[in-house]
């Protein structure tokens, strides 16, 4: 092959749709970690004061991580200056009157915000079928479809409401999935984690539309530290689906966010995530640091729970949705592209860990690299003693493009069960200049034969995401390579 | 029939990479014309073929090739395979992942757009592309999976022959398409290239043999050898070579190009 490709050159010289600021007045603490700042946070929320010590401890605990070399989470394959954690705003909220009524009383910058972001806030303008909750900074600023949902009896608000009105659900899943001593960040996370989206499908209860997320960081210099716990109890299914995007900076931000998932009996999760932060230039300058824990439990018989992720954005990302195999015959998935373009790294990948008997999961990770950009798929799977005939099939594939790009696989495969099974493929391929030119002989341009062949790729997961979401993960792939197309 | 030619080229001189291969090619391509080119192994037929097309890493040093009355040296591939020029290449690549119908679809209408025509719709898509693949007799299955990935040397042959009856060129070259073709298959191969012959259409046939030649009857025939054409001829040349080889012509070179 013949150097590096101009077409995949230019598609490392793409703008970032979303890099906007919105002017909005914010009330901000001022930047440090101490336990004052923990405190004001739980008192800015009203908080219970079992919630306060929950932080607390978790303060106490991260303040001691700090000193500890080997807490640090430096495993991982990407490389980045230790962040001094007292530079850091933990909490910034757009002012606006205390409670609102109804969204039209939104802010009209916030809705505008949105608005522009593809994600309307208005109910009547919504597409059927998918619920928001809009975290902006450290703060949940709407939730539609609230009383439709409630019909049903879900509840879908934001975390700080369902510390107010739902603290005893709360308070038993709270850390039950990732103890706030799990890792550095989400250990971080537990002690000034602002808001978040909340969701409880009660028994028997299938989710009649897709409830949703949308985390948008706006302010500069601040971290968002969100957290979000789901909760589907015996026989309900629910379908999530999560999407981010913050300004364009040259400063670094970081994004330690925290994920619990809880699936009872027969219940299913869903959850699906586009993310889309920031990246940082094609000399890597700026970005949104993505150190983020997600990991569901499922708890109960024969549940279910299924992350699939499309990444394309982050300076950098470091995360393994996981699932803990806990019920007989429970099944995890782990569906994931990610995608390195420019100076961006990624070390993501999954854990699943089978506990139960009959329990099965399937792991399958596509990585697309381009400019300089470098991945690493990590991924654990532990079959624990009595996981008689658990099932584990992963499938890694690497896509590169260009050569000044890097992909790494790391399984890591444990198994205290002879009866148990595991099977692992992995493959690397290259986009060469011979499939392009040959795409090109029959009409097809080069950008296109680029997007037709990565979609292609990646099809095994897009087609796991809910339709509105697979057509929007498409077009950001194609936006993502754009300009490593020459 | 008009008496211009479709394709014409003149003294041309190419390179692969950095390395001279291509010494001063003539040739006319009328419309309603098949020509053969006939030669050695190296002798530079896929390195015409692929100049022709624009392929990166070939380089016109001198001369002249225009198309329809254009210039196409200076265009790029994919404008040149919307204005109709179309190879049926000696290996088809293989491109994991990617479906063969959404792959025909989309270059049928990149093809449609630049002719100004709309764009045909998944079922209308669907109807013609059965049609084609009546007459490469192609099953219907081959359709839904990747693009030439595990098909066998002759599925992927007939499947370049059903991309130049989807994409319909005006002119179509094939580089040894019936190598590596058991007898029906070159029956049927042959068959959806005659279906392509028309009052306006020119086609250039690069094969080393003349059963081929036994179904596509060429109107010329031509000898390269070197980098240039060294002999050209009606049908019966390519029967003269298939008795007596190619060491009789002055000109050709024993071992390839040196
Ligand atoms: N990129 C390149 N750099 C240097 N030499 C090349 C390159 N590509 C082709 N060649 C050489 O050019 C010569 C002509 O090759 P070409 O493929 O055109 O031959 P051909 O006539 O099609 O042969 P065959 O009958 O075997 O298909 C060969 O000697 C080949 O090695
Ligand atoms: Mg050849």
């Amino acid at each position: 092959m013949a150097g590096v490709n101009p077409e995949l050159e230019k598609l490392a010289k793409q703008d970032y749709k979303y890099g906007f600021v919105t002017d909005i007045e914010e009330d901000r603490v001022a930047p440090g970690l101490t336990e004052d700042v923990v405190r004001l946070i739980s008192s800015k929320k009203n908080e219970p004061e079992w919630l306060l010590e929950y932080r607390l401890k978790a303060y106490r605990r991260f303040r001691e991580m700090l000193q500890e070399e080997e807490s640090h989470p430096e495993w991982a394959k990407v490389s980045y200056p230790r962040i001094d954690y007292d530079d850091i705003v933990y909490y910034s909220a757009p002012k606006q009157q205390k409670k609102i009524e109804s969204l039209d009383d939104l802010d009209p910058e916030l809705r505008e915000t949105y608005d522009k972001l593809g994600i309307s806030l208005l109910e009547q303008k919504r597409l059927n079928g998918i619920a928001v909750d809009a975290v902006f900074d450290s703060v949940s600023v709407a939730t539609t479809f609230k009383a439709e949902l409630e019909k049903h009896g879900i509840i879908f608000c934001s975390f700080s409401e369902a510390v107010e009105n739902h603290p005893d659900l709360v308070k038993k899943y709270l850390g039950s999935v990732v103890p706030y001593s799990d890792n550095f960040f989400a250990c971080l996370n537990a002690a000034v984690f602002s808001d978040g989206s909340f969701a409880y499908i009660p028994k028997g209860v299938r989710c009649p539309m897709e409830l949703s997320t949308y985390f948008r960081i706006n302010a500069a210099g601040t971290g968002q530290f969100e957290r979000t716990l789901l909760i589907a109890d015996d026989d309900a299914y629910v379908s999530y689906l999560e999407g981010c995007t913050a300004p364009q900076r040259d400063e670094n931000q970081l994004h330690a966010a925290v994920v619990e998932l809880v699936a009872l009996d027969r219940a299913e999760i869903k959850y699906s995530t586009v993310q889309n932060w920031y990246p940082g230039d094609e000399n890597g300058v700026g970005g949104i640091y993505n150190f983020v824990t997600k990991r569901g439990a499922c708890r109960g018989h024969k549940s279910k729970i299924s992350w699939t992720q499309v990444e394309t954005g982050s300076a950098i990302t470091w995360k393994y949705p996981s699932c803990l195999l806990i019920g007989d015959e429970s099944v995890g998935e782990f569906y994931s592209v990610a995608m390195t373009n420019n100076k961006q790294q990624a070390d993501t990948g999954t854990k699943m860990i089978h506990i139960g008997k009959n329990t099965s999961s399937t792991i399958i990770s596509k990585g697309i690299s381009a400019g300089h950009g470098d991945q690493s798929y990590r991924g654990l799977v532990r079959m624990g003693p009595k996981a008689h005939g658990a099932r584990n099939y992963s499938q890694c594939d690497s896509l590169l493009m260009g050569d000044k790009c890097g992909a790494h696989t790391f399984p890591y495969l444990e198994a205290s069960n002879p009866t148990a099974t595991l099977e692992h493929e992995a493959t690397t391929s290259k986009i060469s200049d011979d499939q392009l030119f040959f795409c090109r002989q029959r009409g097809i341009s080069e950008e296109d034969a680029i997007s037709m062949i990565v979609n292609g790729f990646c099809k095994e997961v897009l087609r796991e995401l809910p339709m509105e979401f697979a057509v929007e993960a498409q077009n950001l792939l194609s936006v993502s390579l754009e300009g490593a197309v020459g | 029939m008009s008496d211009a030619p479709l394709v014409s080229i003149k003294n041309l001189h190419a390179n692969a990479g950095d390395t001279p291969i291509l010494k001063g090619i003539d040739l006319e391509l009328r419309p309603g014309e098949v020509h053969a080119i006939m030669g050695p192994n190296g002798s530079g037929k896929s390195t015409l073929s692929n100049v022709l097309v624009g392929k990166p890493g070939y380089e016109v040093t001198q001369g002249e090739v225009s198309f329809q009355g254009e210039d196409l040296v200076d265009m790029d591939p994919e404008i040149r395979a919307r204005a109709g020029v179309f190879l049926a290449f000696q290996y088809p690549v293989e491109i994991p992942g990617v479906a063969n119908n959404y792959f025909l679809r989309t270059a049928v209408n990149a093809v449609r757009e630049h002719r100004g025509e709309d764009e045909l719709d998944a079922i209308d898509f669907l109807t013609l592309l059965k049609e084609k693949m009546k007459l490469v007799e192609m099953p219907e299955d081959m359709m839904s999976r990747a693009i030439n990935e595990g098909f066998s040397g002759g599925e992927k042959k007939r499947n370049e022959i059903l991309q130049m009856l989807l994409l319909e060129p005006s002119f179509c070259i094939l580089d040894e398409t019936d190598s590596g073709l058991d007898i029906d298959a070159l029956r049927i191969v042959a068959n959806g290239v005659n279906q392509m012959r028309s009052p306006d259409r020119t086609m250039l046939v690069i094969t080393h043999y003349q059963r081929l030649l036994d179904y596509i009857v060429p109107d010329h025939v031509h000898v390269l050898s070197g980098g240039r054409i060294v002999k050209s001829g009606d049908k019966s040349l390519a029967l003269e070579l298939e008795e007596k080889g190619y060491g009789w012509i002055d000109g050709v070179e024993e071992e390839g190009v040196a």
